[in-house]
Order: C-alpha cells, then sequence, then structure tokens
C-alpha cells in the first residue's frame, strides 16, 4: 500500500517531459492517470526510482478531427472517450470500449495513452485499437514517429516504446456508414479484466461482407486479431447464421490464450468462438 | 410489564447511522496515540521452511527505525501461546501457535520479524530489509493430500497431519440403512472462502508504563473473550488489560478470534513502554486473518421409496490450516447435530476429522458449519426425490418435521418451533412458480442458449449460542450467557450496558427500542454502551447470531429488574403497596386511580437523592441480568433462486431470488430484512464467485480483492423478502437470530437451480463457486455423455 | 526523498502541505489533514472504500498520488453536508438502511453522488451498474441501490440538502 520511494518530477511541456524522461535513468517511468502504474507500486511490483508527471499537459488531452481520421491525446480519459460527442458517432467503438474499463471511478482517471503503452493483453483498448487499425503518434528526443498499432505490442508489458519515449496520440479512422461495431467484454465481475474480449468491425455493400477485422482481448501474450475469423467472413455474399458460426469456429486458430485463476486456455479458447459469433451478429448493419 | 410497544416491530431508522454517514465514526485505524509506533510484521512467503536465521541488523539501520526483533527475541514475552478456546476431543492435537514463529514456519504468512518504526511508510520500508533464511520443505494446503500417506508432516511431531477426530451418532444408523428401499451418496466439496470484512484489522495498545496497565484498541468482535485471552497469552493481569472494540467495519467470524497481532502489540507496548499501531494492509489481511470453509463431506440418506427419509450418515473432512485458531476445531460441530435440516428421520450419525494443512488456519466464517450441512442436506434431498420422483417441492413437503413448539429432530437437538411448510408456501406464492415453470420448460422445448433452474432451500438453522452447559458438554472452554445493565440516570435518561459487541448489526437501535418500550421512554432517552471492557466488563460478545436472542433477552430481563424496584419505589412514594400499581407507558399508577401515578424516571431521582425510600431499599435505580438461555434458537425459511445459464459460455445469471424468513418476533424489520439481504449476498458469492486457491507451493494466489472475487452491486440482484413469525419457545421474547441464516439458506438454493437448468442436458452436479468456466465444463463432459 | 510542497482544496478549505511524492491522496487526507472519514479498504484500487470527488468527480483516492492533486478541488465525507444539512444521499442511506457496518459507506456515497451528477435520469439497473467499483460486505447492496435510486429522485426534484437528521 506504500510505493518505495521516487523522485517526481513534473513536465511543463512535451519537451520537458521528454528530456526530463532521458535524464531520469533507467527506473523513471512517466505518471498520466496513474492507473496501470500507481497499483504495482502500492504492491511494490514496480519500483520506479523516478516519476515524470505529464498530467499537466492540457495539449494532450484533446479529441479532434483531423482529416478522414479521429486523433485523441494520450491524455484523454476513458471517461473522456465514453463521452466524447465525437467519437460516438464517428468511431462508437471506442468510445463503447473505453466504457467498459474498470468502474467508473478508473474511468475518471485512466487514460488511453497509459492503457496502450502499458502494454496489458488484458487491457481492453489494445484490441480495439488493433481492430480499428489504429496509429499511434510517438515522441521521442529525435522527434515524432508513427507507428500501427499492429506492430506496437511485443509482449506482455512491452511494446514497440523505446525508454524514452512518450506516446502522445492515437488516430482512428471514422467508421463509415456501411460499418457496424461492438465491443463484447466477458468478465466474472463488471470491473474485471476481461478473461476474452472481442472489439468487432464489420463493413457491409449491399449485403456482402467487404472487410471484417476483429481484435482479441486476454487471447495471448499481446492483443491479437482473429484474422482466421475474418479471412472467411471477408467476401460473403450471404450472411446467414450458419456462414457466421463458421467463421467464429476459427476463432482461436493460432492465439496462445493464458491459465490463471480465471480461466483456463482451452475454456478461453471456446469463449473466444462463441463472443466473436456475438459480436459479429451484433455488428451486422 | 405491560407496556403498550410502540417502537419493537416499528420502522425505527438507526441511531448508528449518523457518525457513519457523515465521516465522524472512529474505527481503529483513526487512533494514533501520541508517540505512536507502527508495527510491520515481516511474514513468511514460503508455506513451510525451517527458519535458520532472522536478521533485523540491516532493519535497525534505517531510518525511523525504533526497534526490530525476531521470534526467539521476543520468546520471553509469552506466558503462553496464542489460544484456542475449542478442544473438541481430549485426543486433540494442538500445537503451540507463537505471535511470531521461533524455529519453523508453517503457511505462508507466518511472523518470522517485526519491526517498529516511528511512521507507517519508515516500518513498511525497514521490513524490506529483514534477511531471513529458510530451508524450505515440502509442504501441502489441500485436505486429501494430506491425508495420503507420505504426505509433508506440517506439524513432525505429531507423525500425522490428523488433528482429531469427532463422532456423533443417534439410533440404529446401520439398520437404518441395511433395511431402506433407496440409499443416496453424495460428496460436496466447499471450496475455501476469504471472510473480507471491509475494514481491515488493526490494533492499537496504549500502555501506562508506570502502572502497569494497557489499554487497546482492536478491530475484534470480541473484546471480552479477548481481554481474558491476551491477559493469559501475556501474562498480564486481566484486571490491567482494557480492551475496546470502537466502531468496527463487519466481521462475519473473521473478527471473532485472538490474533498473532493484538499479542505482538501488546508486548511490544508493554517491552517499549509506548504506543504501539498495526493497521493490516488488504492483501497482507489475506494471509493473516482466518479463512473460512475448506470441507468436504460424503453424506448418505436413506429413505423408503416413496422418498421419506429414514436415516443420515456424514462424513466430514475439515481443513484447520496450519494452526488452531480460537475455534478452529470446534467450527464443523457447530453444523453436526443439523445435517438433517428441517425434516425428519429416526437415525443419524456424523464423524468429523480435522486436517493440518499448510494454509492459513480456518475458523468461523458467517454461518460457521452451518452453512455447509445445509447445502448438503438441501443439496441432497434434490437428488433424491429426483432418484424417487418427486419435484423439489414435494420432496422437501414430505419429510418436514412437524409444525409446532419443542419438536424432536434425529441430529438430537429440540427445535424450539417450526412451520418449515408455512415459509415453503409463501415463498411459492411469492415467485408465481407455475409461471416460471411454464417458462422454463418453453426454453428447453426451443434450445435456448439461456435455460432456467429453479433451485430451492428450505433451511433450518441453530444459533444463539448457547446454553453453558450444552457448550460444556462439546468442550468448548467459555460459557454461553450474556449480560445487560440498565441504569436510570436521575435526570431520567437510560444508559444500557450490553455484552454484546456490535460490528454494523444495529444493535443500538434495537436495544433502545426494546427498553424504551420495556420502560415507557422515549427512544432517544437511551443510549447503548458496548464494546470496552471497562465499561461493560460483563459479555460473551457478538457471533453465532447470538446478539438478540442472548444479549437482548438479557436486556429484556434486566429491564424487567429495574421496572420491579421502580414499582417498589413509586408505590413508597405514592404510600401505597407495590400490587396496587400497574405500570404502562412508564407511568405506575394506582389500579383503578390513574390520576395517582408517578413516572419512571420521577423514582429514578427519588432513588438518586435517597430522601425517601422503602426500608431496606438500596439508593439508585439500575439492575444487571446475566442470561444463560436454557436451549438454542431455530430461525428456517425457503429461499427460491432462479438462475438464467448461458449454455454456451457457462455465465450464470440470477433472474429472481426469493426469501421467505422466520426469526420469530422481530424488533427491527429493516434491521432484519438488512441482515438477510447481506448474508443471501454472501451466500450467493460462495455459490458463484468466491474461492480461495492456492498454488503446488502453498502461495495463496488469490491474495487480494483484484482476484478474489467478492461480488458487487454489479453482479448481485435484488431480493424479494417476506417472513412469517413462529416465537421461539427458548425466552421470552420469542426471539431468533437472524445475522447467518441468509448465508446458510442461499448457497445450495443457487447451485440446486444451476443444476435444474442444466439437468435435461445431462449435468448433475456443479461444483462451487459454480464459475462460467465450471459451469460450460459441466455442460461439456454431460454432451460427451460423461457426467456422474 | 525530498519533500513537495502542494496545496489542495479541501471541503472549501484551502490547505498547504509538505509531503514525500510517494504519498497517496488518501493519506494526506487521514494523517495530514485529520480528515479520517475517507477509509481504506484495499490495496488494490478494487474496492472503492476510499472514494474521494476530485474536481467533483469520483476517484480512488489509494491511487492518485497526493502530488497529483496539487491544485484541485477536493470534497470528502466530512463535506457532503452543508451547513448542517445532509446532501439528498446522506439521508436517503439512513432512510433506505442502506449502511450497516459503515465502512463502504463514504466511498459508495461520493460514488453514487458523482454517478448522479452526470448520469440524474440513471434508472435501478444502471445505478447497479455504476456502483461495480465499491464494495460492500454486509448489505448485499439491496438498500444501496434503492437509497441511490431514492436520492436520484430527491436530487431531480432539487432536494438536494435537507434538515440532518430526521
Amino acid at each position: 500500500m506504500i510505493p518505495t520511494p521516487f523522485d517526481y518530477e513534473v513536465a511543463t511541456s512535451l519537451e520537458h517531459a521528454v528530456s526530463l524522461l532521458a535524464g531520469g535513468g533507467e527506473e523513471a517511468k512517466l505518471l498520466a492517470g496513474g492507473h496501470s502504474l500507481l497499483p504495482l507500486m502500492k504492491l511494490r511490483l514496480a519500483r520506479p526510482t523516478a516519476l515524470v508527471d505529464i498530467g499537466g499537459l492540457d495539449e494532450l488531452r484533446e479529441v479532434r478531427e483531423q482529416g478522414e481520421a479521429i486523433a485523441i491525446g494520450a491524455l484523454s480519459r476513458h471517461h473522456d472517450l465514453e463521452r466524447s460527442e465525437l467519437l460516438r458517432e464517428a468511431c462508437p467503438l471506442l468510445a463503447h470500449a473505453a466504457g467498459q474499463i474498470g468502474d467508473p471511478q478508473v474511468r475518471h482517471r485512466g487514460t488511453i495513452g497509459g492503457s496502450i503503452a502499458h502494454g496489458d493483453p488484458a487491457s481492453d483498448l489494445p484490441a480495439v485499437l488493433l481492430a480499428l487499425d489504429a496509429e499511434l503518434v510517438i515522441r521521442g528526443g529525435d522527434g515524432e514517429r508513427r507507428i500501427a498499432a499492429a506492430d506496437f505490442f511485443l509482449r506482455p508489458f512491452e511494446t514497440a516504446l523505446e525508454p524514452h519515449e512518450i506516446l502522445i496520440e492515437v488516430r482512428v479512422p471514422r467508421l463509415r456508414e456501411t460499418c457496424g461495431s461492438t465491443y463484447l467484454k466477458f468478465g466474472r465481475r463488471a470491473q474485471d479484466w476481461a478473461i476474452v474480449g472481442v472489439a468487432a468491425v464489420v463493413e457491409r455493400t449491399d449485403g456482402r461482407i467487404e472487410r471484417a477485422a476483429i481484435g482479441l482481448t486476454n487471447m495471448g501474450p499481446t492483443p491479437v486479431r482473429a484474422a482466421a475469423t475474418e479471412a472467411s467472413l471477408s467476401g460473403i455474399e450471404t450472411v446467414d447464421e450458419s456462414a457466421i458460426s463458421a467463421a467464429a469456429s476459427r476463432a482461436a486458430d493460432g492465439a496462445e490464450p493464458p491459465f490463471d485463476t480465471y480461466a483456463t486456455a482451452e475454456y478461453r479458447a471456446a469463449l473466444a468462438e462463441v463472443l466473436v459469433r456475438r459480436a459479429v451478429r451484433a455488428a451486422l448493419v | 410489564m405491560a407496556t403498550a410497544e410502540r417502537y419493537v416491530g416499528g420502522g425505527v431508522l438507526r441511531k448508528e447511522d449518523p457518525k457513519l454517514l457523515t465521516g465522524e465514526a472512529t474505527f481503529v485505524e483513526s487512533i494514533t496515540p501520541p508517540g505512536t509506533l507502527y508495527l510491520s510484521v515481516v511474514r513468511s512467503p514460503h508455506a513451510s521452511a525451517r527458519v535458520r536465521n532472522v536478521d533485523v541488523a540491516a532493519a535497525l539501520e534505517a531510518p525511523g527505525v525504533v526497534a526490530a526483533f525476531n521470534g526467539q527475541d521476543l520468546a520471553e514475552e509469552w506466558a503462553a501461546a496464542l489460544p484456542m478456546a475449542w478442544p473438541v476431543t481430549e485426543d486433540i492435537k494442538h500445537p503451540d501457535h507463537w505471535p511470531v514463529a521461533k524455529d519453523s514456519v508453517c503457511f505462508a504468512g507466518d511472523g518470522v520479524a517485526v519491526v517498529l518504526a516511528t511512521n507507517r511508510n519508515a516500518a513498511k520500508d525497514a521490513a524490506d530489509l529483514v534477511e531471513v533464511e529458510y530451508e524450505v520443505r515440502e509442504s501441502v494446503t489441500a485436505i486429501e493430500d494430506a491425508l495420503a500417506d507420505g504426505a509433508p508432516l506440517v506439524h513432525e511431531a505429531f507423525g500425522s497431519n490428523e488433528c482429531y477426530t469427532w463422532a456423533l451418532a443417534n439410533g440404529d444408523v446401520e439398520a437404518t440403512f441395511a433395511g431402506a428401499d433407496v440409499v443416496v451418496r453424495e460428496r460436496y466439496v466447499h471450496p475455501r472462502l476469504v471472510p473480507n470484512a471491509m475494514e481491515p484489522r488493526a490494533v492499537v495498545v496504549q500502555p501506562v508504563a508506570s502502572a502497569g496497565e494497557f489499554t487497546m484498541w482492536s478491530t475484534t468482535q470480541v473484546p471480552h473473550v479477548a481481554r481474558v485471552t491476551l491477559a493469559l497469552t501475556l501474562g498480564i493481569p486481566e484486571s490491567k488489560l482494557r480492551v475496546i472494540a470502537p466502531d468496527v467495519g463487519g466481521g462475519f467470524g473473521s473478527k471473532l478470534n485472538v490474533y498473532a497481532e493484538e499479542a505482538l502489540c501488546l508486548a511490544l507496548a508493554r517491552r517499549l513502554g509506548r504506543p504501539v499501531k498495526w493497521v493490516a494492509e488488504r492483501s497482507e489481511d489475506y494471509l493473516a486473518t482466518i479463512h473460512g470453509r475448506d470441507l468436504i463431506q460424503d453424506i448418505e440418506l436413506a429413505a423408503t421409496a416413496g422418498g421419506t427419509i429414514l436415516g443420515y450418515r456424514v462424513r466430514l473432512l475439515a481443513n484447520m490450516g496450519a494452526y488452531l485458531q480460537l475455534v478452529t476445531p470446534g467450527i464443523p460441530l457447530l453444523g453436526a447435530f443439523v445435517y438433517c435440516g428441517s425434516y425428519g428421520g429416526q437415525a443419524y450419525s456424523l464423524e468429523c476429522t480435522g486436517v493440518f494443512t499448510n494454509t492459513t488456519p480456518t475458523d468461523a466464517y458467517r454461518g460457521a458449519g452451518r452453512p455447509e450441512a445445509t447445502y448438503a442436506i438441501e443439496r441432497a434431498i434434490d437428488t433424491l426425490g429426483r432418484e424417487v420422483g418427486l419435484d423439489p417441492v414435494e420432496v422437501r413437503r414430505r419429510n418436514f418435521l412437524p409444525a409446532g413448539d419443542n419438536v424432536p429432530s434425529p441430529g438430537g437437538l429440540v427445535y424450539d418451533s417450526t412451520d418449515y411448510a408455512g415459509t415453503l408456501q409463501r415463498a411459492l406464492d411469492l415467485l408465481d412458480h407455475d409461471e416460471v415453470r411454464a417458462e422454463q420448460a418453453a426454453r428447453r422445448e426451443s434450445g435456448d442458449t439461456r435455460q432456467i433452474g429453479i433451485g430451492f432451500s428450505s433451511y433450518m438453522e441453530m444459533c444463539g449460542l448457547a446454553p453453558s452447559q450444552v457448550l460444556a458438554s462439546l468442550n468448548y472452554g467459555a460459557g454461553g450467557w450474556d449480560a445487560a445493565t440498565v441504569r436510570l440516570l436521575p435526570t431520567g435518561k437510560v444508559e444500557v450496558v450490553t455484552g454484546s459487541s456490535p460490528h454494523g448489526q444495529g444493535h443500538v437501535t434495537s436495544w433502545s427500542q426494546i427498553t424504551a418500550d420495556a420502560l415507557g421512554v422515549p427512544i432517544d432517552d437511551v443510549s447503548v454502551l458496548h464494546g470496552d471492557t471497562a465499561v461493560a466488563p460483563l459479555g460473551m460478545d457478538t457471533y453465532g447470531s447470538r446478539s438478540l436472542s442472548v444479549g437482548g433477552v438479557a436486556l429484556h430481563l434486566a429491564c424487567g429488574r429495574v421496572i420491579d424496584k421502580a414499582q417498589k419505589i413509586a408505590a413508597h412514594l405514592l404510600e401505597v403497596a407495590p400490587d396496587d400499581l400497574e405500570f404502562e407507558s412508564g407511568a405506575f399508577s394506582v389500579k383503578g386511580v390513574p390520576d395517582r401515578s408517578k413516572m419512571i424516571q420521577e423514582t429514578a431521582f427519588a432513588a438518586w437523592t435517597a430522601h425517601s425510600l422503602p426500608e431496606g431499599e438500596e439508593p439508585g435505580l439500575e439492575a444487571t441480568y446475566v442470561y444463560d438461555p436454557p436451549n438454542f434458537t431455530f430461525p428456517f425459511g425457503t429461499h427460491i433462486c432462479v438462475v438464467e445459464v448461458d449454455t454456451e459460455t457457462g455465465a450464470v445469471d440470477i433472474a429472481r431470488y426469493v426469501a421467505v424468513d422466520d426469526c420469530g418476533h422481530v424488533i427491527n424489520p429493516q434491521i432484519v430484512d438488512g441482515q438477510i439481504h447481506g448474508g443471501i449476498a454472501q451466500g450467493i458469492a460462495a455459490a458463484l464467485f468466491e474461492e480461495a486457491i492456492y498454488d503446488d507451493t502453498g502461495t495463496l494466489q488469490t491474495s487480494s480483492m483484484m482476484n478474489y472475487l467478492v461480488p458487487s452491486a454489479a453482479e448481485l440482484p435484488s431480493f424479494e423478502l417476506d417472513r412469517t413469525v413462529t416465537p421461539s419457545t427458548t425466552n421470552e421474547m420469542g426471539v431468533k437470530g437472524i445475522g447467518e441464516a441468509g448465508t446458510i439458506a442461499a448457497a445450495p438454493a443457487v447451485i440446486n437451480a444451476v443444476v435444474d437448468a442444466l439437468w435435461h442436458l445431462g449435468v448433475r452436479d456443479v461444483g462451487m463457486p459454480a464459475t462460467p468456466e465450471r459451469v460450460w465444463r459441466a455442460i461439456q463432459e454431460a454432451e460427451r455423455g460423461g457426467s456422474r | 526523498m525530498p519533500m513537495r510542497q502542494i496545496s489542495v482544496t479541501v471541503n472549501g478549505i484551502h490547505h498547504e502541505a509538505s509531503v514525500e511524492p510517494r504519498t497517496l491522496l488518501v493519506y494526506l487526507l487521514r494523517e495530514h489533514l485529520g480528515l479520517t472519514g475517507t477509509n481504506v479498504g484495499c490495496d488494490t484500487s478494487s474496492c472503492g472504500t476510499c472514494t474521494v470527488l476530485m474536481d467533483g468527480e469520483s476517484v480512488k483516492s489509494c491511487t492518485v498520488l497526493a502530488v497529483q492533486a496539487d491544485g484541485r478541488e477536493l470534497t470528502t465525507i466530512e463535506g457532503l453536508a452543508a451547513d448542517g444539512e445532509w446532501h439528498a444521499m446522506q439521508r436517503a442511506f439512513h432512510e433506505q438502511h442502506g449502511l450497516q457496518c459503515g465502512y463502504c459507506t463514504p466511498g459508495m456515497i461520493l460514488a453514487a453522488v458523482s454517478y448522479l451528477e452526470e448520469n440524474p435520469g440513471a434508472s435501478e439497473a444502471e445505478i447497479r451498474h455504476a456502483l461495480e467499483g465499491n464494495l460492500c460486505r454486509c448489505t448485499g447492496y439491496h438498500n444501496i441501490v434503492k437509497a441511490v435510486a431514492a436520492a436520484a429522485d430527491a436530487m431531480k426534484s432539487g432536494a438536494t440538502r435537507s434538515a440532518a437528521t430526521p
């Protein structure tokens, strides 16, 4: 309940944050909402020697349109995403998923940047960003770079962020009217992490499935796409129950679901099939 | 005492609430005397190990640290080991349990050293610096593994892990089973549960070094028991130890105990001459506070072909954990007499073996023994019904003991008052049973992925511990009485001193209602004092749904004594004989001359001035009653749970929960309903959510509220409650306990519903907790034809 | 470790404090400012017992560093009543018997107040779900949900505060 001692610095600008991080040594960590990091620190499972607080950088808080994309500042809280009129209209999947994270208090503090940068395969937003083919904007000492969400998650709690880089923005596409989407989260308690979560985007024209994108939460060491299901769905002309079921039966193909006190890997695989079937059904427009 | 009831049974809002609603309550963590040292306990990460060396030198060097000790350093502090008050058999194995281990640790969480510092952070930081050298041994956590040949021994000196075997028999069990048409055999496993009172444990001890006196504030349900037993462990004269339970944030049995940290704070305050404070972090509480349940049951019912139960045969294996806490061995015995529940029969036997394992000790958790017993009989009777072709309603009706007073049971008890069919019928009506059955049939017919199940639990439990002589026959180390003092102050205000020690049950309100009605005074004129051995020296505390039916009855009787004395004084003041007076609504009036009267408050003033008292009467107006109940009380009821099971995911939702309970006369309906709500929630939690899991190394994997799943509002339904009133014959108030009934009733209702939902798919049993995965697996196995 | 100077406004009163950076907001409130009405129920951000309002929004004060609250407005259970009048939520918890031991109550009440401020028209089912981050072991939540629903009605009709005791 008491973290180990650390140095604490408040960043006054993005440049300042980058330089503080670089000067803080190997064990320096960024602090935004703190809802991934502080729980670990309280149990002394994380013992950073320095924290760089970027919570005051209001420029990272905005959700705005940028061409065909929606640009979401990394400090946008889950609560902000859940209630953003722009997201609810242009990318309802993300707003819908954000509203299922943790509980209201967590959503008042936790940020999209923190959640993504933490790299927890059980978190909800990473799988959603995969399904949305999101792009992440990263700031380091050498300026900005962009990376696809698909290339960002490397291993459990390990991402493509270099030690002194900062995730500053998430860009998701505006979903066309021909796209349906949903996030289904299966857990034992509402406040818990997902045992399995499914983010589904299905695009149709004249009944034909043009494209399906399905991200899976907690089905492997990183968030993953249900590629076999996607392939099997795309191009289907007449969408019926048997076609959906057949595609969903391949939901866990290639996945390496974890085993913990909540569920076995075998059960997770079975659950993924059921949830993918239901999510696809719900995402048909 | 013919006073009209004005408060009892009515809607009186709780007097406890205002300070709790405004942040003015005093929980132990908020008490910090000047100069307090913070205690941090270094705990073993190993389930079993020899402790080779504990080096506190580095911790002593850390900033803010005042002292640090290992088990050997503290060995001289103890006049006796930590208390165990229920040696259920003469030959029970009872290991010494020291507040800090001296040479070996027996579970992950066993203390090996202590650090004291001037602030919380320093104590925590320094605890990290204590170096402990362990020689790790093989460990065992599961009951049957511990009994296997060659199992690692929890306590080598005993030569086995068997703690005791205790047996009970009534009637000719062998002949009954031999002659039965039908014998049902079931095995049920109760997971280990973590009580999780919302307030983690905490202790503060303030010494008066020059006088050798100590005041201890503790998050305890049992200040009186703690005072006696800690005086013995510490070698402090009992008269020099004051124990205070201030506002206590729930207990559920977990604070019905005497803990190492209480002894440590006392010993260290004595040794250092300064106040010492310990506050558990929640994940520390998961290791260092008792667990509950963890039991394997084999139950057999002998019955006629028509479904009438003739006999019960039960075999229990109970996990004690690594040590015996205050009443660890006795917990199964609290259920041992009621494996027959509400039902009849001619023969009954039970045998229970307690088993040591390298785990946190078990002890009382809400219901203690009776949820287990009720689960077994309420599950098994469903099986019997299916065996002989009776539905759950009919098989229960056929076996209920008759409605009446003082009804003998197959387990050898005499139930105070019964009307089991009455609550069952009321519950069926409330549910609209036929309609739900029709919906169930329709869903089965259509092959819906959401199947409906209806589960029954017509429970009966024993509570109100207890006649002291019965406790003696069970080898329990204390009495079962309780005490109350009623004191009228000169101004006419009333102080009630109770030996019960509430921690959420609302005694202040209920006791005020009883007193105000008995004495005919306004309820706001009554204050209730409790939970402080200096203020309320006589008491046996709060557990086992005993407060009202023992402590409340003591209060009722003490009120009678006060009125008797007040009547003599009133008669003296009115110059008539006491028998010429009648007492109503606080007034003693001359029979037939209502204008000639004295209010009870006037007699209190007269008793205080003592200017004119009857010949030989002592000044003052107060009375104490120490009440030892002649029997337990036996609340009962029927709970019906309707579940919807998602057959694809195994998820269980509770669609309806109907509960009709009977606890005799009700003092405060809102409080009684609240107890039932909370009880049901804990029963549902056990049935669907909660389970303490150890890994192969004896590490508790579900060691926080993050992975031990205490449900929230989002996971639970609203409850539909009703009651019948069948007054107890045990006490003249006609009251029974209600604190545990909900928990006792709920789990079998839920699991019976889950099994009922899936019966047509071939599922015959689902273990607790019925997690989505367990349910899903049961369905998968049934589809493969593999279920039982 | 160097101490940090922070300033917070708690229940309308401005405070300056010097804290270790690792100090959790709940301990700032309890131990530095003496506001012991906020309780601690777990160490994993699970139970919501320590919930307070920060700039009007519910947060778990065990999962916010005191330094992160620098410059913020906080409301604790001690500050919910105003001018001797209870908040409608306090009154509803009392009338509906929404508390037993009372340990989770301050956090439960503040979580509920925050939720209703954001969702004044919430249904009973929505209220139940919205309390997902607050654990209670005594009440089974039945009366808590009833209390929050009753408070919602009172707050909608503008009666956010009313006289202290019945």
